[in-house]
């Protein structure tokens, strides 16, 4: 039987990863992730898991590594935060077209300069290109779920691509929380062995990851769009096999109180958790405000966020990136580009907040709706504003 | 020369990229590009396989009567051979004819 225990959130993504059994673990330790790794070394070296930890010496290794031990058709895990994210892509654009469903923690935190340990998306979006999957949980046991469900859908025969589930550095990485963790004979039914299309197997040779002439780059890139498209499919079909044995039912897009909302905020992990305190205190206050929060970030869910929006006249986006010199945040010029032209779609703001730590709080979630409704009727000079700047 | 057809459409391409065929290198013939060529002056040769020790593409292959010729399908006219060939017998010929000055 599953049990309810109280776990920092890092430790019992940990110990998912050991329900899923993972089977190779190469990965190099860096802050607000550290946690998750040094766990499952534990986890390696006491013998609770049949796997190997491989303790790279950097964050390319790790990928490198990791890329070889899913080639080889191993399941693999690895984990990592911010600077180290950054130090895998180059090799992090290669599992993708390759198709080798390596399964990854982010837990985000920013860039620098100047150096920060804390909080925000800045590290994943740089990344957001790189063609896996990408989820962003909300609370610990999300972080947990989609983690097996990460499992789950990268290793299916159709879909066989990476898969990145992004957890908040810190306030989610570092806080303890009541988490359902399933047990062993329930995860072994969600997550069947992981048998691969092709691997590398000296018996029966293949060639992985050859040189794309011109002749067949444009081709091959085609090709894994459309593997990541497709996988949606899938993802669904994932979430709703777990809800059918966890109980838990989870979407690609949520919605609270949006009905006959009129403007909506939209956001992205942990931080939707205190927007719905706002939503509740300012539809107290009589306001129409709800809130839409992107679970699945990659393969965007067009058809689902248009949905979700319904007939709201305004969006306030929150960004927690602010790409220097462009004309929006990445959420927020995603979300234009999505909703450009079509007939009735609401207005598009994006605010860029929490960054490097700051905390966004009920008040700012009031006062980027309150912003959000003067520029509906007042447009701005920019598509974009930076909220809770100090200017003096 | 400008590259703008596709040999293979995206539907058909083999999974994930991969090369599901070992040594099917050895179908392609690789040393069409080359600018220049080598030339073995058999009356200098002394057979002593220099040439095909050293060639980085292994396409020295030898004859019955113990001299080298490089295979020119996989050649790729780097004239290491010609710079390691003791006795100088090997000179490298432009593909466009005529002698390559730095041979």
């Amino acid at each position: 039987m599953s049990k309810r225990v109280g776990v920092e959130v890092s430790i019992a993504v940990a110990d998912a990863v050991a329900l899923a059994r993972a089977e190779v673990i190469p990965a190099y330790p860096i802050t607000p992730q550290t946690h998750i790794v040094e766990h499952l070394s534990e986890i390696v070296a006491n013998g609770h898991l049949d796997a190997e930890f491989i303790p790279v010496e950097s964050e390319h290794a790790a990928m490198s590594c990791a890329c070889g031990s899913s080639a080889a058709g191993a399941r693999t895990f690895t984990a990592t935060s911010s600077q180290g994210l950054s130090l895998m892509s180059e090799i992090l654009y290669h599992p993708g077209p390759m198709r080798l469903p390596i399964v990854m923690v982010v837990a985000n935190r920013a860039l620098a300069a100047p150096i920060s340990i804390w909080n925000d998306h800045q590290d994943i979006m740089v990344q957001r290109d790189i063609g896996w999957i990408q989820t962003f949980a909300e609370n610990g046991q999300e972080a947990v779920d989609l983690l097996l469900h990460a499992f789950r859908v990268a290793e299916d025969r159709r879909v066989a691509l990476p898969f990145i589930v992004n957890i908040d550095g810190f306030t989610l990485s570092h806080v303890i929380e009541p988490i359902i963790m399933p047990d062993q004979e329930e995860v072994d039914r969600y997550i069947p062995p992981f048998k691969p299309h092709y691997k590398l197997d000296p018996r029966k040779p293949v060639s992985m990851g050859p040189v794309g002439i011109p002749e067949v780059y444009t081709e091959e890139r085609m090709a894994h769009n459309e593997a990541l498209k497709a996988s949606k499919r899938v993802i669904l079909q994932g979430w709703k096999e777990f809800a059918e044995i966890f109980g838990r039912q989870y979407n690609p897009v949520e919605v609270y109180r949006t009905e006959d909302a009129e403007t909506l905020l939209v956001t992205m992990g942990s931080i939707s958790e205190t927007a719905m305190t706002a939503v509740d205190e300012m539809r107290n206050a009589g306001k129409k405000v709800g809130l839409v929060r992107i679970r699945l970030w990659r393969p965007f869910p067009g058809p689902e966020f248009r949905k979700a929006i319904g007939k709201a006249k305004t969006l306030a986006v929150i960004d927690r990136c602010l790409p220097p010199g462009a004309v929006c945040g990445p959420v927020g010029a995603e979300l234009r580009s999505l909703l450009y032209r079509v007939p009735g779609a609401p207005k598009i703001f994006s605010f860029v907040a929490g960054l490097g730590g700051r905390d966004v709080t009920v008040d700012r979630f009031k006062e980027i709706v309150d912003k959000a409704e003067l520029y509906a009727k007042k447009r701005p000079v920019e598509l974009y504003e930076v909220i809770g700047v100090r200017e003096k | 020369m400008a590259i703008s057809d596709a040999i293979i459409g995206w539907k058909t391409l083999p999974f994930g990229g991969h090369v599901l065929e070992p040594g099917s290198t050895a179908k392609f013939k690789t040393g069409d590009w080359k600018s220049q060529r080598p030339v073995t002056d058999n009356s200098k040769c002394i057979k002593c396989g220099m040439c095909w020790i050293f060639c980085p593409e292994m396409a020295y292959q030898q004859t019955k009567e113990g001299f080298y010729v490089a295979n020119l399908d996989y050649c790729k006219g780097c004239g290491i051979c010609a710079h390691e060939c003791p006795k100088g017998a090997i000179t490298m010929i432009a593909e466009e004819g005529g002698k390559c000055q730095s041979a």
